[in-house]
């Protein structure tokens, strides 16, 4: 079944066509990789998505249905959850804080329950903290729990946005270049939570990546853009095969 | 002296999520509630050191305090400033005043409705904030500021117009609560509820969502909180804290005009938040205590001059005001994270003492 897709997107920033009649599907279950060359717009298909850019022309269906005016806030109560390239933690607050913040759209406290604290808004927080917990044992970031968030290395951060997105238990899951910046270890690492999340917790993955090893290893279809446009789409073996592909952007790195 | 733990463990998560973690912390804030207590029964000798009625300072210090959490809720939590805070308390004074003296509903049911009703106006005007920020909702607030004013001044049939309303001394079960005494126990019986409230509304989810807001708003909006939404709520709740504060205001000098809510008085808001710390609900009370005692400690030594040589009153009645400004001034340069962030610091050193590096 096809969770996520895009029909024919058009989106351009003065002169510049980011996405030129873009279309694309993510099927339910799999990991779904976008590749391609600096600014070929890889980042504006996800703010699409999550409705921090609204397209010129085109449709985004989430579950068939039409998501293009819903607010950003509303695309993720629906399920939809990202992370940024450029980390968009809140950088003073604890990372238990920040991934109880990712739990926002599944409580309830309002600002009655909540000033009043004891009763609903206690046993909320207690419950949702466990869940919150349970992703931090998942992601191995138990010791830096109470740190704010800013103090933290670069690898690290990028791990607790994960864990955010994962907080609201999305059925969609955006990352944008997940690994950029890590070492051969954190990539690693970070590989393998893709994996589980997209395992064990039956959570789709669409993925923006430049490391083209861990891309070919772990996506299940592969969508290449470049100057705004689709060039191919299919399975890692056919793209690594597609002259296309490796003239657009394989090639720049082995050339 | 006695031995601090190393560091704080927990079993389980609410006693992580307790406000008073230590038996230290709950010790002395047990018995800073006793001197609290029986403050209007020891003021006296404290009364002629500094020269004043220090049961009078203290009621107005309880209620900016809690003018203050509400700004500070809307400016020091979600990063929304406000020049409007002066004339919202205004809102909550008159409305007590016109509800107790034109309509006739008893002060109790008229503190709660001042409330409700300055966080209606509050949220009327917090609604530019949907798309300006920083300096420019500082002047559309300050643009509330003046059509309040203007509303106070000249909408006589409700306001009185320049006289104002003369209002009167709550009673509770026919107890006049028209003494500074018996107001006193009034002002911080909602001074500790208010600064409760606002201690837990920020430690749980509306809380967090403003501070998400504060820090990164297009990241608040796509993890789904629904930043218009709670930048509303925050200047209702905002509002409604300020209001509750006029009211108190009004039931406690018992005339309510114009003059008392201008834009000065925002800017003591403003003050007391960013002196206090901002963002910190400690923040708001040593603001509040800040601002309210310092004129009148600078007073002191004028007093004392000009039992000396009188004629120099004048000149040291200006020079106070100067070096008003100039303390606050010396404050913002040398600690802009307010006495909150200082007095952190200084428990931490306590705290590690004698390897405090
Ligand atoms: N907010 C914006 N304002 C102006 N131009 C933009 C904006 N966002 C993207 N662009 C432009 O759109 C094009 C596509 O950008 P995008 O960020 O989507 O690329 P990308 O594929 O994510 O690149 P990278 O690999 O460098 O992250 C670029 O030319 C970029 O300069
Ligand atoms: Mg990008």
């Amino acid at each position: 079944m096809i969770i996520l897709e895009l029909k024919d997107i058009y989106l351009h920033f003065g002169g510049i066509m980011a996405l030129n009649g873009v279309s694309l599907d993510v099927r339910e279950g799999e990991i779904f990789a976008i590749i391609g060359p600096n600014g070929a717009g890889k980042t504006s298909i996800f703010n699409c998505i999550s409705g921090l850019y609204s397209p010129d022309r085109g449709q985004i269906l989430y579950k068939g249905k039409e998501i293009n005016r819903l607010s950003p806030f509303k695309r993720a109560q629906l399920g939809l959850a990202r992370s940024f390239q450029n980390i968009e933690l809140f950088r003073g607050m604890t990372v238990i804080d920040n991934l109880m913040l990712g739990r926002h759209i599944h409580m309830r406290t309002n600002l009655f329950t909540g000033g009043l604290w004891f009763g609903k808004a206690r046993g909320e927080e207690i419950r949702h903290r466990e869940i919150v917990e349970e992703i931090i044992d998942f992601l191995e970031i138990q010791d830096i729990r109470k740190k704010a968030v800013g103090t933290l290395a670069y690898g690290l951060q990028k791990r607790v946005e994960l864990g955010r997105a994962l907080a609201l238990d999305p059925q969609v899951l955006l990352l944008d270049e997940p690994m950029a910046g890590m070492n051969a270890e954190e990539t690693e690492d970070m590989a393998r939570f893709i994996l589980d999340i997209n395992e064990e917790r039956d959570v789709t993955v669409v993925l923006i990546e430049h490391d083209m090893g861990v891309v070919m290893d772990i996506s299940d279809r592969i969508c290449t853009l470049d100057f705004g446009e689709r060039i191919s789409m299919g399975k890692p073996a056919e793209i690594q095969a597609d002259p296309k592909v490796i003239a657009a952007y394989l090639g720049e790195e082995e050339l | 002296m006695s031995l601090q733990q190393s560091g704080i463990f927990h079993e389980t998560y609410k006693e992580d999520m307790a406000i008073f973690q230590t038996p230290f912390i709950k010790f002395w804030m047990a018995a800073f509630m006793v001197l609290l207590i029986l403050f209007p029964w020891i003021n006296k000798p404290l009364n002629a050191l500094v020269n004043t009625n220090t049961l009078y300072l203290m009621n107005l210090i309880g209620i900016y305090i809690i003018g203050a959490h509400g700004l500070n809720i809307l400016t020091g939590f979600t990063g929304q400033i406000s020049l409007g805070h002066g004339a919202f308390m205004g809102v909550g004074a008159y409305a007590s005043a016109i509800l107790t003296v034109k309509v006739g509903i008893p002060f109790w049911f008229a503190l709660p409705l001042a409330g409700l009703i300055t966080a209606l106006v509050g949220m009327v005007f917090g609604i530019p904030s949907l798309r300006l920020k920083g300096l420019y909702l500082a002047i559309a607030t300050m643009a509330a500021q003046f059509i309040i004013g203007y509303a106070m001044r000249n909408w006589s049939t409700l306001t009185g117009g320049s006289t104002g309303i003369v209002v009167s001394s709550p009673s509770f079960f026919g107890i006049s609560l028209g003494d500074d005494r018996s107001y006193y126990y009034l002002v911080y019986t909602l001074v500790i509820a208010t600064t409760l409230y606002t201690k837990n509304l920020t430690r749980t989810r509306p809380g967090r969502a403003f501070v998400a807001i504060r820090d990164r708003y297009l990241a608040a909006e796509v993890i789904g909180v629904n930043v218009w939404l709670y930048r509303i709520l925050s200047f209702g709740i905002s509002s409604f804290l300020v209001g509750i504060a006029g009211s108190l205001w009004a039931h406690y000098v018992l005339v309510v005009n114009d003059e008392a809510f201008g834009i000065w008085l925002s800017v003591q808001y403003l003050a007391m938040i960013i002196i206090g710390g901002m963002g910190s609900v400690l923040g708001g009370i040593y603001g509040a205590v800040f601002m309210t005692l310092l004129p009148i400690l600078l007073r002191i030594p004028e007093h004392a001059l000009t039992q000396i040589y009188p004629g120099v009153f004048a000149i040291f009645q200006s020079m106070t005001e100067g070096v008003f400004g100039l303390i606050i001034i010396l404050f913002l340069i040398f600690e802009p994270d307010g006495l909150a962030a200082r007095w952190h610091t200084i428990k931490n050193y306590w705290k590690l003492w004698p390897f405090s590096y």
